[in-house]
């Protein structure tokens, strides 16, 4: 069996489902503490969005690292979305909103590795999945939380939202895939796969 | 950091009994109404609306106001935000400073905003907080035809989710007996955060591979379909219950439109 | 309602190699089990046992890599064919179960093979039963002990009425009061339905009465022995507990009582407990303990008794809620009164090694060599001091060729042992260890026992947490019993 042939993105194995789930949960679990943490400067954060913007790319990350984790179709949406659901589930304030938030920013995600036909799961796709999502973030933050703000401020926002989505969630995702891998964990996924027999 | 506590809601209450799908149908309906309008007068009468509708969720008021109060400081600041900083096409400003325009109007249509953005999420937290996450993941399978391998697989997942916490401040500890501290310096607490997350995700993802290998054990997902052992349906309350949601999304949408306050969020 | 129809199990030459091994896991092993037999597999670590266990339920998968030969056939079919005949048990008990609430997690394996929905409740309630579960079906799973968890997942796999039942080690990670839950509930099976078990364990002694016969595996290889419980041990005992079997008759080493009298205090705890955020009882009441240079102590105890608390503590990881910890003078000549928990995390490292239950929490570089020299290099030692004392602290636990490997790939006794030797880097006068021989087999048990007995003669004080009561006889001068929040001195 060669150790090297790409798998097929399109049937999701149990363990590819549980452990994409638990990438969002881990995240979805840290969101809703940090949100009990953050509550008193979120709003300060919400008020000075450049600091929050630079923050943002951890909210973009499960999305990013379910895909490059388990590379299935959809893994990226899967991800983003369960961990927003999640954080919902565990009590976060935000309501069906923050489901819409994980969607958009899991779509985002997936549309890149979509247009790499699946196959493309290397630092460029990530920075591209992790931008991307924070794109997908943007149109979701301004019609719900800036709609009435100076257009200039708007823009400002979506440009720190990107470089934080392509930095923090992008290559975060790709250096803790790797990091991930070396630990053996990763040893039922392609992304964990060794060259050399130990 | 507080593990996360779950709100439990008197199991009699009228939306503890109903159906999850339909309670999501009700708040979906909620959420979208504010989303497509900005004024105050919407957003005010559906957020009075879900208010309103606490006492048929067995919930103490208190126990929820703890749940949701992060909403609250949030609302404020998207306020302030958009208040103080509108788009140039506001009224008469009261100071100038760049962006910084804060008038008379823009700063009602920042309560606005954030009475709307209460009014948007309010729903679905009442919503999730009657509802069990297993009786959620029964409902979407059996009646959304959700593929039951994602909604339990990603259900049993969640039940992990307090292992997590905890392991997370586990390795706080750890940390902390090895020596490790990022002290005051930004790049040694990112580092730190960093190995910490590395840390938390061996532990969660090596468990998951253990809970898969354990389900398909048990034959999980070995044929396409699969008995239910809690059958979750739809009764006349719960149609109902999404009925009365978009009787209220219209009205409150219709009122404000027949007063002439109804504002599209684009435009 | 269907009877159990017991398993004949065929293994025909068969082996397995994990994918990115080297070295096959078994090979050539050759093996049958007739229906309604009750079997004990031995071996040392890494024998295989795992793997075959894996392979008759039929789990190992060529597509991920790996790579089998030979034949795995369950009442003739292919393992890989016959799942629905099998029911496994693992270690874990917080992997297994899928679902919040107990009933549920029983009838989840009786929902994936589409069983009506009208039969599902009565085979739940039977299955529950016959594990003697004491709880209702709508008890938290998370509200169970690890004994009472275990017990629900075998009743999650019998409940499928499996002809060949597999546990691998059921009771690892139990303390004794689980592991006796668990091994009645195997016994009550084994009384009466009848199907094949193949059971692996460490802790032979009280499971001899469940199986009449012994197959021992050897690393790589295949069958070495096969016989009764009786022969087996006969004939292969010694070189069985040389390797890290707990075998019946080979009694534990000497106990190793400390040479002189303990002298300075370094650690006092005076009425220190703790109560965490949120939750309505206190998880250890107040608390008096003094830990001295040169005394080894024991802090026995249930799982859940306030133990790993009491060491939290007493490392000065957590702030008590009451009370106070301070360093004696063995510590910090001069500076009493002062509080461990307001200590910096560097001077703390270097006063007091903590060693957590999980080695792989304090697991902090990607190299077997960079953690043990991290611990000298946050106390500011040179390179060439931290890179001597690494080198010589590889050799001293036997780690020697792993330098260079990345800690989490360690097999669990080396990482233990790893855990422990990184501590110790940094030359702490006092060594708290949570634990530390959980999951592991008897080999690594000796080796901690002689090490932490060697350091408490070095004139360090230890304190070992632990519910492993033939380990806290061994080694400690002093023990200290923890019972629902409540010290007592032993």
């Amino acid at each position: 069996m060669s150790l090297t042939a790409p798998e097929p993105a399109d049937r999701w194995r149990t363990v590819d489902i549980v452990v994409a789930a638990v990438i969002a949960v881990a995240f979805g679990a840290l969101f809703q503490a940090w949100n009990g943490v953050w509550a008193w400067t979120e709003p300060l954060f919400r008020f000075f969005w450049p600091a929050q913007a630079l923050l943002y790319g951890v909210w973009l990350l499960p999305g990013v690292l379910a895909a490059l984790v388990v590379r299935r179709r959809g893994a990226a949406f899967f991800g983003g979305f369960v961990a927003a659901a999640v954080s919902l589930l565990l009590g976060s304030p935000y309501g069906l909103d923050s489901l819409l938030s994980g969607a958009v920013q899991g779509a985002g995600a997936e549309l890149v590795f979509a247009f790499a036909l699946y196959r493309s799961w290397g630092l460029p796709a990530a920075l591209l999945a992790g931008a991307a999502s924070g794109i997908g973030a943007w149109l979701h933050d301004v019609p719900i939380y800036y709609p009435k703000v100076d257009i200039g401020l708007q823009l400002a926002y979506g440009a720190f939202i990107l470089l934080s989505g392509a930095i923090v969630a992008g290559a975060g995702a790709w250096l803790l895939t790797r990091a991930l891998a070396e630990t053996g964990v990763l040893a039922p996924f392609a992304s964990g796969r060794r060259q050399r027999p130990v | 950091m507080r593990l996360l506590v779950p709100l439990v809601p008197d199991p009699g209450a009228i939306l503890a009994r109903a159906n999850p799908v339909a309670k999501l149908g009700a708040a979906a309906a909620l959420m979208l109404a504010p989303l497509l309008a900005v004024d105050l007068v919407t957003a005010t009468l559906l957020l009075a609306g879900e208010l309103a509708a606490v006492r048929f969720s067995g919930l103490r008021a208190a126990a929820l106001a703890r749940r949701a109060w992060p909403l609250v400081l949030v609302a404020v600041g998207i306020g302030l935000a958009n208040g103080l900083f509108p788009a140039q096409s506001g009224g008469s400003p009261l100071v100038a400073i760049g962006p910084l325009r804060p008038s008379g109007e823009s700063l009602w249509v920042g309560v606005g905003l954030g009475l709307r953005l209460m009014a948007i999420s309010f729903a679905g937290v009442l919503a999730l907080a009657t509802t069990d996450p297993t009786d959620l993941a029964d409902a979407l399978g059996q009646q959304l035809g959700l593929s039951p391998r994602f909604a339990i697989g990603t259900l049993a997942a969640v039940r992990l989710a307090p292992l997590v916490a905890v392991e997370w401040q586990t390795l706080g500890l750890a940390r902390r007996a090895r020596g490790v501290d990022a002290g005051r310096n930004p790049v040694a607490a990112v580092r730190l955060f960093g190995g910490r997350l590395l840390a938390m995700l061996v532990g969660a993802i090596r468990r998951g591979t253990r809970l898969a290998t354990a389900m398909e054990a048990r034959g999980f997902g070995a044929t396409p379909s699969r008995s239910w052992a809690r059958p979750q349906r739809m009764r006349g309350a719960d149609w109902g219950l999404i009925a009365g949601a978009v009787l209220l999304a219209a009205g409150a949408s219709g009122l404000s439109l027949a007063l002439g306050s109804w504002r599209f969020v684009f435009g | 309602m269907g009877e159990i129809r017991p398993a004949a199990v065929e293994v025909i030459n068969w082996g397995w190699r994990h994918a990115g091994r080297r070295d096959w896991a078994l090979r050539n092993l050759e093996l049958r089990i007739r229906p309604g037999e009750r079997v004990l597999l031995l071996g040392p670590s890494g024998a295989g046992k795992s793997t075959l266990l894996a392979g008759l339920a039929g789990l190992l998968d060529t597509a991920g890599g790996g790579e089998a030969e030979g034949d795995l056939r369950i009442d003739r079919i292919d393992a890989r064919r016959a799942r629905e005949r099998v029911g496994i048990v693992f270690q874990d008990p917080e992997t297994q179960l899928v679902m919040a609430r107990a009933g549920d997690d029983v009838a989840f394996g009786l929902e994936n093979r589409s069983v009506p929905v009208e039969s599902i409740w009565p085979r739940v309630d039977r299955a529950l039963a016959d594990v003697g579960f004491r709880y209702g079906r709508d008890r938290p799973t998370a509200a169970l002990s690890g004994g009472e968890q275990q017990r629900l997942a075998l009743a999650g796999v019998i409940v499928l009425r499996p002809g060949l039942l597999l546990l691998d080690e059921p009771t690892a990670n139990l303390d004794p009061d689980g592991a006796r839950l668990v091994r009645a509930a195997i016994a009550r099976l084994a009384a009466g339905a009848g199907a094949t078990m193949l059971l692996v364990e460490h802790r032979i002694e009280e499971t001899l009465d469940l199986v009449d016969r012994a197959i021992v595996l050897a690393p790589g290889g295949g069958v070495v022995a096969d016989g009764t419980p009786a022969d087996v041990f006969a004939a292969h005992g010694d070189r069985l507990a040389a390797a890290g079997v707990w075998v019946p008759g080979h009694p534990i080493p000497a106990p190793k009582r400390a040479s002189h009298a303990a002298s300075e205090v370094l650690i006092e705890a005076r009425q220190a407990g703790f109560c965490y955020p949120g939750a309505d009882r206190f998880a250890l009441a107040g608390a008096d303990l003094d830990l001295r240079a040169g005394e080894a102590l024991a802090v026995v105890g249930p799982n859940g008794s306030g133990k790993s608390t009491l060491a939290l503590l007493v490392g000065g990881l957590l702030r008590p809620s009451v009370g106070s910890v301070t360093p004696g003078a063995g510590i910090a000549p001069g500076r009493d009164g002062v509080s461990l928990w307001t200590w910096e995390a560097r001077r703390l490292a270097g006063a007091i090694g903590s060693v957590f239950q999980d080695p792989e929490h304090q697991f902090l570089t990607g190299r077997v060599r960079d953690e043990l020299e991290l611990g000298p290099r946050r106390l500011g030692l040179g390179k060439v001091e931290a890179a001597r004392r690494s080198t010589e602290l590889l050799e001293r636990l036997h780690l020697g060729h792993l330098g260079e490997a990345n800690p989490y790939t360690l097999s669990g006794g080396e990482k233990r042992r790893l855990s422990v030797a990184s501590v110790l880097a940094t030359a702490p006068a006092a060594l708290i260890l949570d634990e530390p021989t959980f999951g592991q087999d008897r080999r690594t048990w000796v080796e901690l026992l002689t090490l932490l007995a060697g350091l408490r003669d070095d004139g360090r004080g230890v304190v070992v947490a632990t519910h492993d009561l033939p380990f806290a006889a061994a080694l400690a001068d002093r023990t200290v019993i923890v019972d629902d929040a409540r010290v007592t001195a032993a």
